[in-house]
């Protein structure tokens, strides 16, 4: 990997990718770590080898003075600390960083959700939005873990609807205390931990946030639930009777809880997607050992093509999620990168300059989880009957990859959080979207023109790409023409068009990359990569295609409906690609080096 | 103590190995990686390091990417280190690199140096006792526990059939350390935050060059052995079966 690469410096707006060609030069990529990100790589993934993997059962049995204990030892090395500031006990390094740590912990699934729970949700709001006494009294002990961080927002009956939260927060007489009444549901790590962030109404209206120790009177955990994955974190409901609050325990303002919620997502969506990566990393090179030892019909499974499809199909996912996921957090790094350390408006800073790339963040999460599903289903059927049985890793894997569609905003909410904001933004004028949709149409009504031969590399991708973009501007100026303000209530096209905007950044990214890759190290060493995109491309602009029809035919029709047809076809004509032939180099590739490599 | 370690950047255990065109050595798009024994090495220095106070200065020898070893060392908790930067490194044999090293640290005044007991990937283990003797100094090999006594060093080495030996040296001294002789600490993200900033010296191929002779020891040619796999039924009744199945074993295959 190239170590002299000096990371990208242009700060880019979010969302910006749908609107202009990106140029490889400014997007991050997992060939620009430097020494610090290749040692923290390594630091990270020898820690998951030799102290969680040989330990994940205990850890799955809910051995929790265990699970508390590997919190500590990776506290120890600095692995719960990057985001906080050094003031206050912590490593504090890049979002690059922050990802690789959250990538490379994920071997076991329930570990993995403690520990993210711990560092992000658990601790991220106090870094963000704390007093300094707060930061003072708590960031030291959650940076060394000695103590454990949860994050309750939702309740038995709102989760995707928190806003609408029925917990009460009201004043003591004497002014000292908040008295909080109410319950949390599903709350990770809350069987151990010892700090809450909890989200409640004062006076049943103001959304705030609070610093609940679990020693505050009126405090207490329920019963843990049993669940269908990750049985080794803990989720239990918190119940609130008279719980005390002391009014210095209110995190950020009164009524302000929303922005906390809010913000602490998008760090939990791109580390979801981070660990979805490691995760199916590590689901690769379980698969590629079986394959290899498992015999049928007197070879190796590994021999066969459709297992070799399989097999291919991960290591792609691998490939661009590794792609969107670093980079996404090479773009937080690039705008953050001139913020002063240690101002008093660092955090704020560094948070502000996160929300621009909320879009991409949701985008990041929604893919990645379904990506992961994606692989532990292909694992469970590389393992056969073997699959299908606790005894080997693909069961597990199976279950546990299944709730990252559902917790940090399940993945219908994230596809309307995608669609609203760049509709938003575009009403706003603050991403030029709409005269982008002007000058497309006007080039369609000037019919089809004879443009020189692109001569640079990956040209017929970055054509494909180009288009994609145009589809997807066309569709969403259709619908917002047609349903207007509206447009909302018709969650199906909100939804077909963030499954556009998620492949067009999931191929933007993924090109970028290749020919990044080809730029530095020549086209023969890159030939794995270029298989890669080629399958990458070939699937996305399907599910494109598939995804426009399907808006185009609800929000037109007639002649109108006949004139998007056409210019739609127009847009995806294609000469079809040997898939095969490029799986197959993909598969080979991964069975040659025993694991992921391109 | 004034410790210097040092160590070789390797290809990666696991990697798949594949032979460069003139099949003298790997191809270089591999993975690369601590030498094994070299890494429990720096452990131990590190740990002197803890016990007595003093420096430990990591030391390799390697093109630019073997800078990473030395980074790794840095984060780990050396102090400094020292690159004998070049390509051409890669070609000198043990005896030069040792030379190499010797001229590198002339002028400092180390007590100890620790080595691997040998590399990974050439597996000579020679570069720590020739270096021994080119500084002129005593030296131990195969060393599993070291700590300082009196002025010197009392070490434990390795012999065999499960036997050890219990040596005292004076210093300075060169020893070679065996792999797996402990746990290996992990790099903290403090550490390798503060290895950025950690001195790190360069030394060129001409500045030691004066010191280099012609390679003792070149390599001709290498091949991965071929797998065969011939099977021999012994026929005949039992007893003559086994007379010569033992026969087989003693004389052809030398086993019993
Ligand atoms: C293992 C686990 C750990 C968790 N950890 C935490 C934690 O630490 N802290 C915490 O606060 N919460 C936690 N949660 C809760 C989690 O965030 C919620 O389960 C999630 O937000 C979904 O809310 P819900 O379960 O109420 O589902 P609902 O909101 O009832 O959703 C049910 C279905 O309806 C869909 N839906 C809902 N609203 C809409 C809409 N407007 N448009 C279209 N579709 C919609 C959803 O997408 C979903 O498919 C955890 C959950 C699990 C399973
Ligand atoms: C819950 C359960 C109940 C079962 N009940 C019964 C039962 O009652 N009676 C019974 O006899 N068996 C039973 N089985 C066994 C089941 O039929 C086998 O698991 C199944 O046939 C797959 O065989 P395998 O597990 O050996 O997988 P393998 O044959 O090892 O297959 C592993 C992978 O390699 C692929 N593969 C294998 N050969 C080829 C090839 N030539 N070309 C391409 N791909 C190939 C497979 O499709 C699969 O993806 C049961 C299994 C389970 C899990």
């Amino acid at each position: 990997m190239a170590t002299t690469a000096t990371a990208p410096q242009k700060k880019i707006v979010g969302g910006n990718f749908l609107i202009e060609e990106t140029n490889p030069r400014d997007v991050f990529t997992p060939e620009d770590f430097n020494e610090q990100h290749q040692l923290i790589e390594q630091t990270a993934e020898e820690f998951s080898q030799q102290e969680i993997l040989p330990n994940a059962d205990r850890i799955e049995h809910k051995d929790f003075a265990f699970s508390r204990e590997l919190l500590k030892k990776a506290a120890d090395l600095g692995l719960t600390s990057v985001d906080i500031p050094e003031e206050y006990g912590g490593a504090e390094m890049d979002k690059v960083s922050s990802a690789i740590i959250a990538d490379h912990i994920a071997k076991q699934g329930s570990f993995a959700v403690t520990f993210s729970a711990h560092v992000g949700i658990g601790t991220l709001p106090i870094v963000w939005f704390g007093t300094d006494a707060q930061k003072k009294k708590y960031l030291p002990l959650l940076a060394s873990g000695e103590w454990v961080g949860a994050y309750a927002l939702s309740e038995s009956s709102s989760g995707s609807d928190a806003m609408n939260a029925r917990a009460k927060a009201v004043l003591s007489p004497d002014g000292k205390h908040y008295v909080l009444n109410g319950e949390k549901m599903w709350i990770t790590n809350a069987g151990f931990a010892d700090l809450f962030v909890i989200f409640a109404k004062v006076d049943g209206e103001k959304f705030t946030a609070f610093l609940v120790e679990r020693t505050f009177p009126g405090f207490s955990v329920g019963a843990e639930e049993h669940k269908l994955g990750i049985r080794g974190s803990s989720t239990c409901p918190l119940i609130l009777n008279d719980c005390q609050v002391p009014v210095e325990n209110v995190l950020g303002e009164i009524g302000k809880g929303a922005t906390i919620a809010f913000n602490i997502l998008n760090v939990g969506r791109f580390k979801l997607g981070a660990a979805a990566v490691g995760g199916a990393r590590t689901c690769l090179a379980n698969s590629i050992k079986w394959a290899k030892e498992r015999k049928a019909f007197g070879k190796p499974i590994a021999d066969f093509g459709m297992v070799r499809e399989m097999l291919a199909d991960i290591a792609i996912g691998i490939y661009a999620g590794e792609s969107l996921v670093y980079r996404t957090v090479g773009m937080m790094d690039a705008a953050t990168a001139d913020i002063e350390k240690g101002s008093p408006d660092e955090s704020k800073l560094i948070r502000k300059a996160i929300e621009e790339y909320a879009v991409e963040c949701s985008i990041i999460k929604v893919w990645a989880s379904e990506m992961f599903d994606k692989v532990v289903d292909n694992q469970v059927q590389i393992y056969g009957g073997y699959g299908f049985v606790e005894e080997y890793p693909a069961e597990r894997a199976y279950r546990d990859s299944r709730v990252n569609r559902i917790f940090e905003g399940t993945n219908e909410i994230n596809r309307l959080i995608i669609t609203g904001w760049l509709l938003k933004r575009a009403m706003s004028g603050q991403l030029p979207l709409l005269p982008a949709i002007k000058k497309l149409m006007d080039e369609v009504m000037a019919g089809p023109s004879f443009a020189e031969e692109d001569e640079r590399k990956l040209a017929t991708q970055r054509k494909a790409l180009e288009n994609a973009k145009k589809i997807g501007l066309m569709v969403s100026g259709a619908a917002s023409q047609k349903y207007m303000q509206q447009i909302a209530d018709h969650q199906e096209v909100m939804g077909a068009i963030a499954d556009i905007v998620i492949e067009v950044y999931a191929m933007d990214s993924v090109l970028a990359r290749t020919l990044k890759l080809i730029e530095s190290q020549g086209e023969a060493a890159s030939a794995t990569a270029v298989a890669i995109t080629d399958v990458y491309f070939s699937e996305a602009t399907s599910r494109v295609e598939a995804a426009a029809k399907k808006i185009l035919a609800d929000v037109a029709e007639g002649d109108m409906l006949r004139t998007q047809m056409t210019i739609l076809r127009r847009l995806t004509k294609a000469e079809p690609v040997n898939v095969i032939a490029a799986r197959e180099k993909v598969a080979a590739r991964v069975l040659d080096a025993g694991k992921y490599a391109f | 103590m004034k410790i210097l370690v040092c160590m070789k950047q390797v290809p990666q255990k696991d990697a798949p190995l594949k032979l460069n065109e003139s099949a003298t050595w790997v191809r270089e798009d591999v993975g690369y990686e601590i030498n094994e024994p070299d890494a429990y090495a720096l452990e131990a220095a590190l740990q002197l390091k803890e016990k007595n106070g003093g420096e430990v200065v990591a030391i390799s020898a390697g093109p630019a990417r073997a800078q990473t070893v030395l980074r790794e060392a840095l984060a780990k908790g050396a102090d400094r280190a020292i690159h004998l930067e070049d390509d051409k490194f890669v070609t000198l044999d043990a005896f030069n690199i040792a030379r190499a090293m010797a001229a590198a640290i002339k002028d400092e005044a180390f007590d100890l140096v620790l080595t691997g007991l040998q590399s990974d990937d050439y597996g000579y283990a020679q570069t720590g006792v020739l270096l021994a003797e080119l500084l002129g100094w005593a030296h131990a090999t195969i060393i599993m526990q070291v700590e300082a006594k009196d002025g010197g060093i009392r070490v434990k080495r390795e012999l065999e059939s499960g036997y050890f030996q219990h040596v005292e040296m004076p210093l300075p001294a060169v020893l070679t350390i065996q792999s797996g002789i402990g746990k290996l600490r992990y790099a903290t993200l403090i550490g390798i935050k503060q290895a950025k900033n950690k001195p790190l010296r360069k030394v060129s191929y001409d500045e030691v060059a004066a010191s280099l002779r012609p390679n003792q020891l070149t390599i001709e040619k290498l091949y991965v052995p071929k797998k065969t796999k011939q099977t021999e039924v012994i026929q005949g009744t039992p007893s003559e079966v086994a007379k010569k199945l033992v026969a087989k074993l003693r004389d052809e295959l030398r086993v019993i």
